[in-house]
């Protein structure tokens, strides 16, 4: 093919475009998706090179539709993805729920904007944060992933696709406005040194497939469309052939493996950057863009000789709730930075448990933090 | 915290074998229906299991298998008809199954995929992704039972229900006209558009073989007797006397324009096939169009390259 699926070499591109440059790499060849500021060049840049490396664009009528189609497209045996922000990961929400619940991998990225509603279409928020956690009904695992960087926009959302094979299921990437926009150096790295998971087929006789079996806190193999094990997928709970089964024994097999398969791999799942925690006193907890800003007040502060650690949340979900429980007995205080009225800094102070001070620092959405206002905010615990 | 939990109860793999051993094979169509999942949920009377067995008729006369096949369903009683066919099968979110299976079709060219779903989910809910994947001509074989109301729930008011009709939330009759279905998929760009009632399984069986020869969107609605949600209410008795009424008001007018066959309260009910026209189907448009100019682009630089 004339067309390279992965762009091996240096770019300088924007967060936006490397998350579709990473979808690529990572063998996406579906993609739908609806316009939507600030997402959309995630779906211009699709629209552009899918059809040169083998693979199928389409704008649905909503994302609704996306959400659906790419859930459709990932039992064809492709690996799908859609990218999106608040108004339309709301819309989102119903299939997301159906992709819990038939375990069926894809990714969706979210460039968070300001909410609620409408709110700020072409400026900054992190306020999506629990409703990538809680947003469809009922209960199951959740993974989300938070670039604070266009190079990491490439990279997580390659890592995306990874855990949506591993552990089966939807997987999120949580930009935001301003990484998503922002244009720096991305290097993509040659194929043989990415790591890519593929796809596991069942290649067992018939009878002895059951593909929503718990194999150790792990999904089992997922049959594509026409490989002739004539699998039933359904959104009503479901044993472990898929056939539907309506009562509260099957419920709690069904449900409990959709959670237990992340929450007993939390810590498989989990990544951080931590950076001088082993003398904190104060923690600056941070994610996405505000943790470059928090970063950038880290090193002021250790520069002016203050015990201040740098705790950088890769993965947002799950939670790195061990580390934080850990941490929390031998520092002062946890300051939490986040452009939204709370999200991160619930989970931070539910998981301190009562033995650290949390303090969040809340933007509405719009603007991010100044490492001075950091400074200043830490301060107050040094 | 601490969490306790009831004990979990293990899928009895044994149990479930021998349940199916005792029952799969004793109905004719067995070849086609998953093992373990007859009896279905559906009311005496309705006429869910003739379109469904007109399904499975059409698949034999046009020996396709099984594992050619893959069958995409909404939410309600049609719904349901995935669950019964031994194929690849998915039941997804109310009003959601075309966007779903215009994902699968699309990763999955050499399949034949077919949304069964019914007049609710397909034309309320869901009444946007139907329009849309007819305009686009997406290769999918829609099959919409329509039994005028939501049967799952109870017998509620549908996008279908007649003027006057009545239902369990429109006690005095039904104050807003139904959609008339086939217009409606041939104004959106539908390529194949038939009506039957269950009163017309051969017929039903010839116009759903027909979709397996097309490519791009085809629209077979199978006009069929709910007794409980709709019969009651409206007075037309049992199902046998409801599949018996649709029977002698229905008109075969083979090539009517579908503007025709706008449906009314005990009125007739033109029935036929009324579009088969070719057109493009998305990817056949998709590939030529947009795939080869991309990658004739790409050989091109190489070329330069090259140079």
């Amino acid at each position: 093919m004339a067309h390279k699926d992965i762009l091996t070499g240096e770019h300088f591109i924007h967060g936006d475009a490397a998350c579709a440059e990473g979808g690529l790499a990572a063998g996406c060849r579906f993609f739908a998706g609806y316009p939507i500021t600030p997402a959309t060049e995630v779906a211009e840049r699709m629209a552009r090179r899918l059809p040169e490396v083998g693979g199928v664009y389409i704008q649905m009528e909503d994302e609704i539709a996306s959400m659906a189609a790419i859930l459709g497209a990932s039992w064809g045996g492709v690996k799908s993805m859609t990218s999106t922000s608040g108004p339309g990961f709301s819309l989102m929400m119903e299939n997301i729920g159906l992709g819990m619940m038939t375990e069926t991998p894809c990714v969706v990225v979210n460039i968070q904007r300001g909410g609620p509603s409408t709110g700020l279409p072409t400026l900054v928020g992190q306020a999506d944060i629990m409703q990538a956690r809680w947003g469809s009904h009922g209960d199951y695992g959740c993974i989300a992933l938070a670039p604070s960087s266009p190079q990491e926009c490439f990279d997580l959302t390659v890592h995306a696709f990874n855990l949506s094979e591993i552990y089966r299921q939807p997987v999120f990437v949580m930009a935001d406005e301003v990484v998503g926009h922002m244009t720096e150096k991305v290097v993509i790295p040659p194929r043989r040194e990415l790591t890519v998971v593929e796809r596991t087929y069942p290649n067992m006789p018939k009878n002895d497939y059951f593909p929503f079996e718990s194999t150790g806190s792990l999904p089992a193999p997922m049959a594509t469309a026409g490989q002739g094990y004539n699998v039933h997928v359904t959104g009503l709970t479901h044993d472990e052939r898929g056939y539907p089964v309506i009562t509260d024994i099957v419920q709690e097999r069904n449900v409990r493996h959709i959670v237990d398969k992340i929450r007993k791999n939390a810590e498989k799942i989990i990544r951080v950057e931590a950076i001088g925690l082993t003398d904190a006193e104060v923690v600056l907890t941070a994610y996405g863009c505000t943790a470059r800003v928090a970063r950038q007040a880290f090193e002021n502060l250790r520069d002016r000789g203050h015990k201040v650690g740098f705790l950088r949340l890769i993965t947002v979900w799950p939670f790195p709730s061990n580390l934080i429980r850990e941490l929390a007995p031998r520092v002062r205080a946890f300051v939490v930075p986040e452009i939204n009225y709370g999200q991160v800094a619930y989970e931070v102070e539910r998981t301190a448990q009562g033995k650290a001070e949390v303090m969040l620092m809340a933007l509405m959405g719009g603007s991010i933090h100044t490492p001075e206002e950091i400074e200043d905010a830490v301060g107050e615990y040094l | 915290m601490k969490v306790r939990l009831r004990e979990l109860q293990p899928f009895d793999k044994e149990a479930a074998e021998a349940a199916i051993k005792h029952d799969h094979g004793l109905h004719p169509h067995d070849e086609y229906l998953k093992p373990g999942r007859i009896p279905h949920i559906w009311c005496p009377g309705c006429g869910l299991g003739v379109v469904l067995t007109t399904f499975i008729e059409a698949m034999r006369r046009k020996n396709i298998t099984p594992d050619q096949c893959a069958v995409v369903s909404g939410i309600g009683c049609t719904g349901r008809v995935a669950g019964y066919l031994n194929m690849d099968t998915y039941h997804t979110t109310h009003g959601r199954a075309i966007p779903f299976a215009t994902g699968l079709a699309l990763a999955k060219p050499d399949l034949h995929v077919t949304v069964f779903s019914g007049d609710g989910d397909l034309f309320a809910i869901g009444g946007n992704h139907m329009i849309h994947a007819a305009r686009r001509n997406v290769n999918l074989k829609v099959i919409c039972v329509n039994n005028f109301n939501y049967g799952m729930t109870g017998g509620q008011v549908a996008p279908t229900t007649p003027l006057g009709a009545k239902t369990s939330t429109t006690p005095r009759g039904n104050a807003e006209p139904g959609f008339n279905l086939p217009h409606l998929a041939h104004a959106a760009g539908a390529v194949y558009v038939a009506r039957w009632t269950t009163f017309h399984p051969r017929q039903l069986v010839h116009s759903i073989s027909q979709t397996f020869d097309k490519t791009g969107f085809t629209f077979v609605e199978a006009i069929a007797p709910c007794p409980t949600g709709y019969g009651r209410p409206n007075k037309l008795g049992a199902g046998l006397d409801e599949m018996k009424f649709y029977g002698e008001h229905s008109e075969i007018r083979n090539g009517a324009p579908p503007g025709d066959a706008e449906i009314e309260l005990r009125g007739k009910i033109v029935v036929g096939t009324f579009i088969d026209v070719d057109r493009p189907d998305f990817l056949t448009s998709y590939n030529s169009r947009i795939v080869s100019a991309a990658q004739a682009k790409g050989k091109q630089k190489e070329k330069v390259k090259i140079a």
